[in-house]
């Protein structure tokens, strides 16, 4: 397995997941390095349309490989503010860029205590490691 | 189900970061690094897979010519030695038993290279089938088989390789295949200027024991020339974009040749093969679907197994789709009845529930380089 980067001030879901926290009290989301290497090229990003709300662990899209397509679950039960309407013309930001311009979708959770479920790095990389194993 | 079934190349794959999947019963690469890299380095340079999963079925003896005009449907008589052509193993309902290609190796001796899911299927269907004085051998698991595909193989092999009278690979023609002394192999190899791709390149059957040194020497050979290892994902997009059919995908024991479009390589004319009397039955009486091309209009990506719609009906289903990294859309092929078969007819594929729009296309979607 080829080494991926885990940023440390964000958290992980099991969904593999990240989300950060911004000052406004949204929550930024998208997939970790791990995901976006077991997927390979991403070829096609489909998301929702802003207003649309989710419980944690539902999908609330889909993201598509050469060979795969994979549901996309939301980490944090909550409400769709803003989507990535560059992924429609460059899915392959996802590949490239995952924790930044690779983002996939901004969202106002319904509980923010929810973000304590998630892993942190440390415990994110076990989980990864485990699956692996 | 058991253990899929290791190539002669598992441990190099493996040591070359390859994802590995089961496909038809063998542990197969799927990807080294990135699929479409993989597309890209055999449309502009060349790449080498490992396709060891197929299978080789001899036939000889004094029945063999006869025995295999019977079998397929494409004509055997006319076959040079060393010449290679593509034919269908239809059965007696005119659907496809397998599809091959079939190499004329003396007077009466023939190989058949069969797909890997079919190995014992198209055994069992021979045995049935051969008429008298033919004996059938399966070579498959003592051979390995590499191809070298992208428009820089030429040059790579002919690094490699030449025959009994120092001519190298290249010097064969399309379809065409003889023996060459490759370094590092105790035996000869055979080589056909064939692929899988729609793109000009070469197949290589080795023998299976020593054929490891052999894949790393066209590695390092080619690796000025941009070639790569690529997996079965590049293989499939490959050919995909040169709309060549996939058994289980295009094909299958109903399809007839004809509703594939392979009319080309079946002897209609004449006939005299397993099946040809059921496949004129079945167009007289009117075909009911043919296979397309199509591309998507709108985002997303047809997959095999989709819905195809026209005036809000559903006409067909995709049987292979996929990104077309040469072309940057999506592409498709699929069976719809002939009334929609038409280049220019608008379609519909149905993704999640939802219509996008497509239009049927002329096919290949990438003409050969």
């Amino acid at each position: 397995m080829s080494e991926f980067h885990l940023p440390e001030e964000i958290r992980y879901s099991r969904d593999d997941e990240w989300v950060r926290e911004s000052e406004d009290g949204l929550y930024t989301v998208g997939i970790s390095d791990y995901a976006q290497q077991q997927l390979g090229d991403v070829v096609f990003v489909e998301l929702p349309a802003p207003g649309a709300k989710f419980d944690a662990g539902q999908a609330f899209g889909v993201i598509e490989s050469v060979k795969a397509v994979s549901d996309l679950c939301i980490p944090i039960g909550g409400e769709i503010i803003q989507v990535n309407t560059n992924l429609e013309d460059a899915p392959e930001t996802v590949n490239d860029d995952c924790y930044a311009s690779g983002w996939l979708i901004t969202l106002r959770p319904s509980d923010p205590s929810q973000l304590g479920t998630l892993m942190d790095a440390a415990a994110y990389a076990s989980y990864v490691a485990e699956r692996n194993d | 189900m058991s253990e899929p079934q290791p190539t002669p190349l598992h441990a190099r794959h493996v040591e070359l970061g390859a994802r590995m999947v089961d496909f038809a019963g063998f542990s197969m690469p799927v990807q080294y690094g990135s699929i479409k890299a993989e597309h890209r380095a055999v449309r502009e340079s060349a790449g080498l897979f490992d396709v060891s999963h197929m299978g080789q079925l001899h036939l000889s003896g004094p029945g063999a010519l006869a025995s295999a005009e019977r079998l397929l449907s494409c004509r055997v008589g006319d076959l040079l030695q060393g010449q290679v052509r593509y034919g269908l193993l239809c059965n007696a309902e005119g659907g496809c038993v397998d599809d091959v290609t079939l190499y004329r190796e003396g007077p009466d001796s023939l190989m058949l290279c069969v797909n890997a899911a079919n190995i014992a299927k198209d055994r069992n269907w021979i045995e049935a089938h051969r008429l008298g004085e033919t004996t059938l051998h399966d070579r498959s698991a003592e051979t390995a088989l590499l191809a070298l595909q992208g428009p820089k193989s030429p040059g790579i092999l002919d690094a490699l390789c030449q025959d009994a009278n120092s001519k190298p690979p290249s010097s064969l023609g399309r379809f065409r295949f003889g023996t060459f002394h490759c370094p590092s192999l105790t035996s000869t190899s055979r080589i056909s200027r064939t692929g899988y791709t729609g793109a000009d390149g070469f197949e290589i059957y080795l023998p299976a024991a020593d054929c490891n040194d052999f894949f790393d020497a066209l590695l390092e050979v080619g690796a000025e020339e941009g070639l790569i290892p690529a997996g079965l994902g590049a293989r499939d997009t490959l050919r995909l974009e040169a709309a060549l059919p996939l058994y289980g995908h295009e094909l299958d024991d109903s399809t007839s040749p004809l509703e594939a479009g392979l009319a080309r390589f079946t002897k209609r004319d004449r006939g005299g093969f397993i099946g040809h009397e059921a496949i004129e039955k079945r167009e007289q009486q009117g075909r009911n679907r043919q296979l397309v091309g199509f591309e998507l209009e709108d985002r997303g990506i047809a997959r095999a197994g989709h819905v195809i719609r026209a005036g809000n009906e559903t006409v067909g289903r995709v049987t292979s789709g996929a990104p077309s990294p040469s072309l940057g859309k999506s592409v498709g092929l699929g069976y719809v009845p002939p009334h929609c078969a038409q280049p220019g007819t608008a379609v519909e594929v149905m993704v999640r529930d939802r219509p996008l729009r497509a239009r049927v296309v002329e096919t290949p979607f990438v003409k050969k380089n």
